[in-house]
């Protein structure tokens, strides 16, 4: 072998060597779950973090954009009562509807478990309506409902002998007509995943405990409630962050009215930030939200990670 | 034929239509009938609001933007949207620096955005030489100093759309002429199961041109002179809350706290009111489907429908109507072509075609067109020819800048009135509505 022949041996060679380490390493799992997660990573990067910190920096700006303020608009909404009163309504927004959302998703779950196969799948059907609606349509139709000279459901109250609703007008029914309109969206999501967790739940522990002698109440005590604890922990979280974070039923139904009474974060936010054009200050109120969903996700999980160790 | 594609006959035309525009604006372009030279494929994006006479929109669409299109060579894409939403499409557009050319705004909108914004001063100034001046209402929303942010349009006058018939029933055979013989025939109408229908509610034409005219015509005012001083917390403003609270629960359904610039429309021509605070629509909606709105007696509604000016204060008789105007975009990159379209579209040529469209819903933004032949064809229409001279901008005593707008988006002077209606102290209302305004004049 003349040594250009070597020469050309060890080119080759060296050519050969990326590609067939570029085989293997595509050929390693890990490397292959990388790129198959890159378009997700890339539409959580463009879509959830950019915002997200620009949301931040945005936050920060005077309101003609044109200097950075520091934490001044966060110390200015703390001085607003309107903003308190935002405060106090997404507060309540979310723990009403996310309370009622659990107590009937899981009324609901345990009936349908209890009906025989056939009938669970018609009342399943029936029971997802609300959520697979779009909600900005099933919000106008409830508008229609609520509408304050001609609303069906003051017609039916009248027919029953019942005084008509301001459903719309006073803040009191229009804070419940809102926390309804969720209730009524999100219910099917719960029981749905309650089912799912029942199902998964071993018969075997119900024939055991009914030999035991155990009531229905306790089977519920012992054995459902333990058994979906972890279940229950997470859709809590999840409604709780999507519920916190409520736009659609309010912007359709109240635009935030009576006087601004029914704004939640998100509504809010839009109206000061969008609507009326000081954006630095509604980026700050959007950004309230957000040690608020951190604090109660961490404790969430948390608690599962505790419980299933 | 030279390099460009274009033979000497073509340069000649082209040259001639530049220089007519260039030197007689749009009748140069009408009487040239030829394009200016725009740059080739110029397309032009205009934002406008969905109108409450649709034939209007449909007349733009149809015929007179395909018209602009020809006449100055540019490819013009119309969009209508609901008029909530043109604040957030603005913002959206300002922020990420694209979106229509020009975009249509309500009341003095114009100043939360001056600095995004092109001087139109040579196009309004120009219309306003030429039509006979513009509106004092339209120059305050639109004007900056000297500087127009805005392209006056048209202003949709706001009246008081009431049941003859229900008012001579009640011993009232001319509309009432103070607030005591309004609220005086309203407590009557409502025991009748006829309140007067206004909103209070959070909506961009009809409640604020309630409470503002409402709030002069006590004597009451945001600022002074200066638009510095706030001196909302008076006596004349806490007199017109007092007088609110009991007008409202006498006289109007209480359910306008949560109405919108269409529930007294529907509530109107269902029956179930007997005046309301409004544009002409309902008029005109009657008119156009007359057997379909009738009053409880069978008659056609439009024969019972009468227009009046909001009645008189112990501080005098005021109007806000909802002036419109066109803002150009700073981002765009076609300044020049959509001033031009503004200016075309301004035109009276042009306009006269709207305007007749609008069968008198909206006015023109200048005194020449309480002249037009159109306010002979209805007496019903009329108290809307010359209302815009009633009209006040936001903000008085002071200028309706930026801080006036910030006000009147935040529907301060509104939430005062409902407030108090709903419960809280007449005094309370006040002192937060002043202490809002506070906030924002600093």
């Amino acid at each position: 072998m003349s040594p250009n022949s070597t020469a050309v041996d060890v080119a080759a060679t060296a050519r050969v060597r990326p590609a067939r380490s570029l085989r293997l390493r595509l050929r390693s799992r890990s490397a292959v779950a990388v790129l198959m997660c890159l378009p997700l990573l890339a539409l959580i990067g463009g879509l959830v973090a950019y915002p997200f910190f620009y949301s931040i920096y945005l936050s920060m700006l005077n309101k003609r954009e044109t200097a950075f303020v520091g934490l001044a608009n966060f110390a200015y909404l703390t001085t607003r009562e309107t903003f308190w009163m935002v405060v106090r309504m997404s507060f309540l927004f979310t723990f009403l509807a996310v309370f009622w959302k659990a107590v009937l998703g899981f009324t609901l779950a345990v009936v349908i478990n209890a009906l025989p196969q056939r009938g669970q799948r018609v009342w399943r059907g029936i029971s997802l309506i609300p959520w697979v609606m779009p909600l900005a349509l099933s919000s106008l139709g409830w508008w229609w409902i609520y509408e304050p000279t001609h609303s069906a459901l003051n017609w039916v109250l009248v027919v029953v002998g019942i005084s008509p609703k301001p459903w719309l007008s006073d803040p009191f029914w229009a804070k419940f007509s809102v926390i309804l309109v969720n209730i009524w969206y999100g219910t099917p999501f719960f029981m749905i995943t309650y089912l799912a967790g029942l199902k998964s739940i071993p018969v075997e522990l119900y024939e055991s405990s009914a030999i035991d002698g155990a009531s229905a109440p306790q089977r519920l005590r012992y054995i459902t409630l333990p058994m979906l604890k972890n279940i229950i922990a997470v859709t809590m979280l999840f409604s709780t962050i999507v519920t916190l974070a409520t736009f659609d039923i309010i912007r359709v139904l109240t635009r935030g009215g009576p006087r601004q009474t029914t704004h939640v974060f998100g509504t809010y936010a839009f109206e000061l930030g969008i609507a009326t054009g000081d954006v630095p200050l509604g980026a700050a109120v959007s950004l309230f939200m957000f040690p608020i969903l951190a604090v109660s996700a961490f404790f969430i999980l948390r608690g599962i990670r505790q419980s299933t160790a | 034929m030279d390099t460009n594609g274009m033979d000497r006959r073509q340069f000649i035309k082209v040259s001639a239509a530049a220089t007519a525009a260039a030197t007689a604006g749009v009748e140069g372009i009408l009487a040239a009938r030829q394009a200016p030279a725009f740059a080739q494929g110029t397309a032009l994006g205009m934002l406008r609001w969905n109108d409450f006479v649709p034939a209007s929109d449909e007349l733009l669409k149809k015929t007179i933007i395909p018209e602009a299109e020809k006449a100055l060579g540019a490819k013009i894409t119309l969009e209508t949207v609901n008029a909530n939403d043109i604040q957030p499409r603005v913002t959206a557009a300002v922020q990420s620096k694209s979106g229509p050319d020009m975009i249509m705004t309500l009341n003095n909108w114009p100043q939360l955005y001056e600095e995004s914004v092109v001087d139109v001063s040579d196009v309004a100034e120009e219309l306003a030489k030429k039509q006979g001046g513009i509106y004092e209402q339209s120059r305050a929303v639109a004007q900056s100093g000297k500087k127009w942010l805005a392209v006056p349009w048209a202003i949709v006058g706001l009246t008081i759309a009431y049941r003859k018939s229900l008012f001579e029933e009640v011993g009232y055979s001319k509309f009432p002429e103070t607030w005591e013989q309004y609220r005086d025939a309203g407590k009557k109408l409502k025991a009748k199961g006829f309140p007067i229908g206004q909103t209070l509610g959070h909506t961009f034409g009809d409640a604020p041109a309630f409470s503002y005219p409402y709030l002069w015509s006590w004597g009451g005012k945001e600022v002074e002179k200066d638009g510095k001083k706030v001196v909302l917390s008076s006596k004349e403003t806490l007199e017109s809350v007092k007088f609110m609270v009991a007008f409202w629960k006498e006289a109007h359904d209480e359910g306008g706290l949560a109405w919108d610039d269409s529930n007294n429309n529907r509530a109107f021509l269902s029956g179930t009111i007997c005046a309301t605070l409004n544009g002409a629509s309902i008029y005109i909606e009657s008119l156009r489907k007359p057997d379909q709105y009738k009053t409880a007696k069978g008659a056609q509604m439009r024969t019972d429908i009468a227009h009046a000016a909001l009645p008189k204060g112990p501080a005098g008789q005021f109007a806000f109507h909802v002036p419109f105007s066109h803002m150009v975009m700073g981002y765009s990159k076609n300044q020049k072509a959509a001033k031009e379209l503004l200016r075309y579209l301004g035109s009276k040529e042009v306009f006269d075609k709207w305007f007749v469209s609008q069968k008198g819903f909206a006015v023109g933004p200048t005194r020449d067109w309480e002249k037009h032949a159109l306010w002979k064809e209805d007496a019903v229409m009329l108290p809307f020819k010359d209302a815009a001279r009633l009209g006040r901008a936001p903000g008085y005593a002071g200028p309706a800048g930026k801080k006036a707008a910030e006000v009147l988006t935040k529907y301060i002077i509104t939430d005062m009135y409902a407030k108090a209606v709903q419960g809280m102290s007449a005094e309370d209302a006040v002192k937060w509505a002043h202490g809002e305004i506070q906030k924002i004049y600093g």
